[in-house]
């Protein structure tokens, strides 16, 4: 059933179009020399042309051009191979040049399609309008003084990428989604870290309500939200503010908000202080963008796979269900720790192991895969020991714990322990006499027909031997001796 | 040892060979030079700063590298730098006061290149406020004062023309042997030709815009002014060059223009455009310039007659363009971070004081013309428009060319007039550019040679344009015609002369 809200005249469907900010990974800025890393002590990271001197000019950084192909191929999308960057004029202390450089009328990237999936395990494709090049501004710090405001140069002149959607999502589900699913692609791509904390990645959200069938209509921007719970929550928040305006008979001003993540509710930004004429024109200073059609194809065929990609291939190669394969590759790393598990060995095990008991490690020990306190490799290892009866399942989970707590390799841990189980029919022979002289009354219910006691039995068996009896050899062993 | 006037009124090629042949020192051309600004410039106020220390020092250093046998093509030689390109350590004002205090942490890369061939700066020639007007009447250093008299007027103060109007009249009075100069619509040419001097206005493209103030990105483009046109060349082609850190620069190498100068014009098509018949165009002017064809006519050249037709939309074009490139170039002047601040109580404030105060008249209506005409609404209308006739004056001179290897027409309407003059109506002023304008909007070369005096006895130059990146044509055209007008007039003010 596809999500609404209920009004007091009945329910309204939610349409949501999001405008993603990603920062490109990238050495330098988009147009000048000066590095881009996080964190550095402020202002220390501007070049005379991020600080807009007199006679400065931008150079378009190739690398920067590059990410942003990989980009748009990583959507689906048509790259254009020309392409042109604007002006974007209005003035603000920390905009030094007085107008952003950005692409409007000619993005770099046109038209795409992400997939989503849904809890339900339905899977929706959502349209991207373009993503195109542009500067992010510097950062406004109003709480250093009671009477001045400081400037952080160090992000100015940074690139991001805006990457905007068509209005095709109904539900805060949804836009959660379709964000999860853009930042996995762009990690994969390695072209934004997709860090919403740092602000790498961020969000201005396009809502509007309409009745079910109706066009749509008046959107309002929510704007800079920077979490993807947030982001949801903006969603319910804004939308229900809409239904109580339209169904007072009011109408919805299109606008910008704010989200106020304490309250729960979005703000208006007095939209006419910030009416802005941009006065938008194409930057003089720099040549129309022209891509080599060759030079695209070269970056196409190094993109890494992709995660729909690799989940169709997971699914097939592995024989693994598509939700185990969806959540599998939701992080490359992950994947590629599966992976290294898998490979010669049983693929379902292999997942049932990073999924069960490695994610519940990870998450007991607040560590991501990358710094896993148990490698692929000696999860692997473990893997090994059982499907060569080295150790049964049970003793494998002991193992694992004690390889997260020490990192030790499985098989030294196995013989420090002494955890090696027995095949010796002779031992479990023994083990199985003496647990069915222990139990005559058991054995008498079993003999009369109680056949639910025989797991019973091989419980008392594998206590007897700590654990130890190889499976199949118990259980061989005990329908002999019950047979009797 | 030499006369100031005698060291002063060398050509630059000249000089560079009485330097080689050790006839004198570089620092004493350097000094006759100083000497004669300090008398001068008090007066003509060519010069907004003098840099003598700087200078002597350049001249010692270049005595050294011609003694060591490691001298660049320029070494030694003094010349005016245009208050817009930024000189590292010395005060680059534009004309305005709103950068009154600002000292570059840079070099401007045509600057850069010609300290890396030898070159000795003098100073910071005067300008019009960021370059913009026609007579530098809008310096914010106040006006300059053109060397040249009326004869039968003497008293009048004539204008240097603008906005390269303190480089022009430097070079004129023997203040400098050259000078950098920019051209957006004219501001190379039009003050060659008020002051009798040659100046080349190249393609765009040719000189790196890095580190000049910038008025009209689109149009902007450093030349030299210098008195002969082979001193042009000499300084061109120190001057050019690709530059990556310059988007718009282009990587071709950059010819020896000395010797394009002496090639002649035999076999050349030479083409007279008819719309630059304007009304109103004095006779001696059409005079000359029928002169100048008979010149080219007797070296060889055939004169043909082309037409130019969306030439008069090139002025109403170019005041579209240039000021919306200069509302938005010129936003980054707001107080925050250099350059003068008026301090307000909130940010719009500051800016608001800041703009105001330092900020000219003539600036402020280019911002505000420019700001009107890519609001929302008049884009369309005004700049995009702007921007298709401003192909179609391109295609023009492409057609042209198809029939003739080069363009002879006046360089501007009038000769200089006198301060006060044409002041009443802004639109009068920017008639002055009607003839170098289209050249601007087009991006091809123009050189205007002194070829003439009017009847007052005041220089008037003659125009040569020429195809994209072919500057060698222009200074062989410009060459036969120096040499045919044989223009050896000196201005009533001259370094080492009694005024």
């Amino acid at each position: 059933m596809s999500y609404t809200i209920e009004g007091d005249t009945g329910p309204w469907e939610v349409v949501i179009g999001l405008e993603v900010h990603a920062q490109v990974i990238s050495n330098a800025k988009l147009f000048s020399g000066a590095a881009t890393a996080f964190g550095a002590e402020p202002n220390t990271q501007v070049s005379f042309v991020d600080a807009a001197f007199p006679g400065m000019l931008p150079v378009l950084n190739r690398e920067c051009v590059a990410q942003a192909v990989r980009t748009g191929l990583g959507l689906n999308a048509h790259i254009n191979l020309v392409s042109r960057f604007d002006r974007k004029n209005y003035f603000y202390a920390d905009l030094p040049s007085g107008y952003q450089i950005s692409q409007y009328e000619h993005p770099i990237v046109g038209a795409g399609t992400i997939e989503i999936e849904l809890a339900d395990g339905s899977t929706r494709q959502i349209g991207v309008t373009r993503l195109h090049l542009e500067q992010d501004a510097g950062k406004s710090l109003h709480d250093q003084s009671p009477t001045q405001s400081y400037i952080d140069l160090n992000r100015a002149g940074v690139a991001l990428m805006e990457i905007v959607s068509e209005p095709d999502m109904r539900s805060p589900e949804e836009a959660g989604a379709y964000l999860r699913k853009l930042r996995t692609i762009l990690r994969y791509l390695g072209t934004c870290d997709g860090n919403m904390e740092e602000g790498s990645m961020r969000a201005d959200v396009n809502v509007s309500v309409r009745k079910h069938g109706e066009p749509f209509r008046t959107r309002c921007e929510v704007k800079n939200v920077n979490s993807i719970r947030f982001v949801m929550q903006a969603i319910e928040a804004e939308a229900k503010r809409q239904i109580i305006v339209w169904e007072a008979g009011e109408t919805v001003d299109q606008e910008t908000r704010l989200f106020d993540s304490a309250r729960g509710e979005t703000r208006s930004m007095r939209s006419k202080e910030n009416a802005h004429d941009y006065r938008y024109f194409p930057d003089p200073d720099l040549l129309p963008l022209v891509l080599d059609e060759a030079w695209v194809e070269g970056l196409k065929a190094e993109l890494p796979e992709l995660p729909d990609a690799k989940k169709a291939r997971f699914m097939q190669e592995y024989g693994l269900p598509a939700y185990d394969a969806g959540v599998l590759v939701m992080e490359q790393a992950t994947a590629d720790f599966y992976e290294t598990v898998a490979r010669g060995r049983d693929p379902k095990l292999a997942a049932n192991w990073v999924m069960g008991d490695l994610f519940a490690a990870l998450n007991r020990t607040s560590r991501t895969i990358a710094d896993s306190p148990v490698s692929a490799a000696s999860l692997g290892r473990l893997l090994d020991l059982m499907a060569d009866d080295t150790i049964n399942g049970r003793i494998a989970k002991e193992v694992f714990e004690a390889m997260v707590e020490t990192g030790e390799d499985p098989a030294a841990i196995v013989d420090r322990k002494g955890l090696r189980q027995v095949t010796d029919t002779g031992a479990i022979d023994a083990a199985v006499d003496q647990v069915l002289a222990a139990n005559p009354d058991k054995l008498a219910e079993f003999r009369g027909g109680k056949d639910k006691l025989f797991g019973f039995f091989v419980g008392q068996v594998m206590k007897a031997m700590a654990g130890k009896g190889n499976p199949a050899l118990v259980n061989e062993a005990l329908k002999r001796k019950l047979a009797g | 040892m030499a006369s100031v006037s005698e060291l002063t009124g060398l050509s630059l090629v000249a000089a560079r060979e009485g330097l080689r042949r050790r006839d004198f020192s570089a620092r004493e051309l350097t000094a006759a030079h100083l000497a004669g600004i300090e008398a001068l410039n008090p007066r003509l106020n060519a010069y907004i700063t003098v840099t003598p220390d700087l200078a002597l020092k350049q001249a010692e250093a270049a005595d050294a590298a011609i003694a060591a046998g490691t001298a660049g093509p320029l070494a030694g030689l003094p010349l005016a730098i245009k208050d817009l390109f930024c000189t590292e350590g010395v005060r680059t004002t534009a004309a305005s006061r709103i950068l009154e205090p600002f000292v570059p942490p840079y070099e401007s890369t045509v600057t850069a290149n010609l300290l890396r061939d030898g070159a000795v700066f003098l100073g910071k020639a005067n300008l019009d406020e960021f370059a913009m007007g026609s007579s530098n009447m809008t310096s914010a250093y106040g006006p300059v004062e053109n060397p040249w008299k009326r004869q039968d007027d003497p008293s009048a103060v004539l204008v240097p023309g603008g906005s390269s109007g303190g480089s022009a009249a430097a070079v004129a009075a023997g203040l400098a042997l050259g000078a950098t100069a920019t051209d957006t619509g004219g501001s190379i040419r039009q003050p060659a030709a008020f002051c009798g001097i040659a100046g080349i206005k190249p393609t765009y493209g040719r000189c790196s815009r890095w580190g000049i103030v910038a008025f009209a990105s689109s149009l902007d483009q450093a030349g030299p002014v210098a008195r002969t046109v082979e001193d042009c060349a000499v300084l061109l082609g120190s001057m050019a060059g690709f530059d990556p850190k310059d988007s718009t620069s282009v990587d071709r190498p950059v010819p020896d223009y000395l010797a394009a100068c002496r090639r002649g014009v035999r076999g050349l098509r030479i083409g007279v455009p008819r719309e630059y018949h304007a009304e109103g165009l004095p006779a001696e002017i059409e005079a000359l310039w029928r002169k100048g064809l008979a010149w080219l006519r007797q070296e060889g050249a055939e004169i043909v007659d082309v037409s130019l037709p969306h030439t008069k939309y090139g002025l109403a074009t170019y005041y579209i363009v240039a000021p919306a490139e200069c509302s938005s170039n010129l936003a980054r002047y707001d107080g925050v971070r250099f350059g003068l601040r008026e301090e307000g109580h909130d940010l719009n404030d500051l800016y608001e004081r800041s703009r105001a105060a330092g900020f000219g008249a003539e600036v402020k209506r280019r911002i505000l013309i420019g700001t009107y005409v890519l609001s929302h609404g008049y884009y369309d209308a005004y700049y995009l428009k702007a921007q298709k006739v401003r192909a179609l004056i391109l295609r023009d001179f492409t057609d042209a060319f198809t029939q003739v290897d080069a363009l002879l027409t006046p360089t501007a309407p009038s000769a200089a007039f006198a301060q006060g003059e044409n002041m009443d109506d802004p639109v009068k002023m920017y008639l002055n550019d009607v003839f170098t304008v289209p050249a601007s909007m087009a991006g091809i070369p123009g050189l205007s040679v002194p070829a003439g005096l009017d009847s007052h006895g005041l220089p008037l130059g003659l125009q040569v344009l020429g195809r994209p990146f072919d500057e060698e044509t222009v200074f062989a055209v410009g060459g036969v015609l120096e040499r045919a007008a044989r223009f050896t007039h000196k201005p009533a003010l001259y370094a080492g002369e009694t005024a």
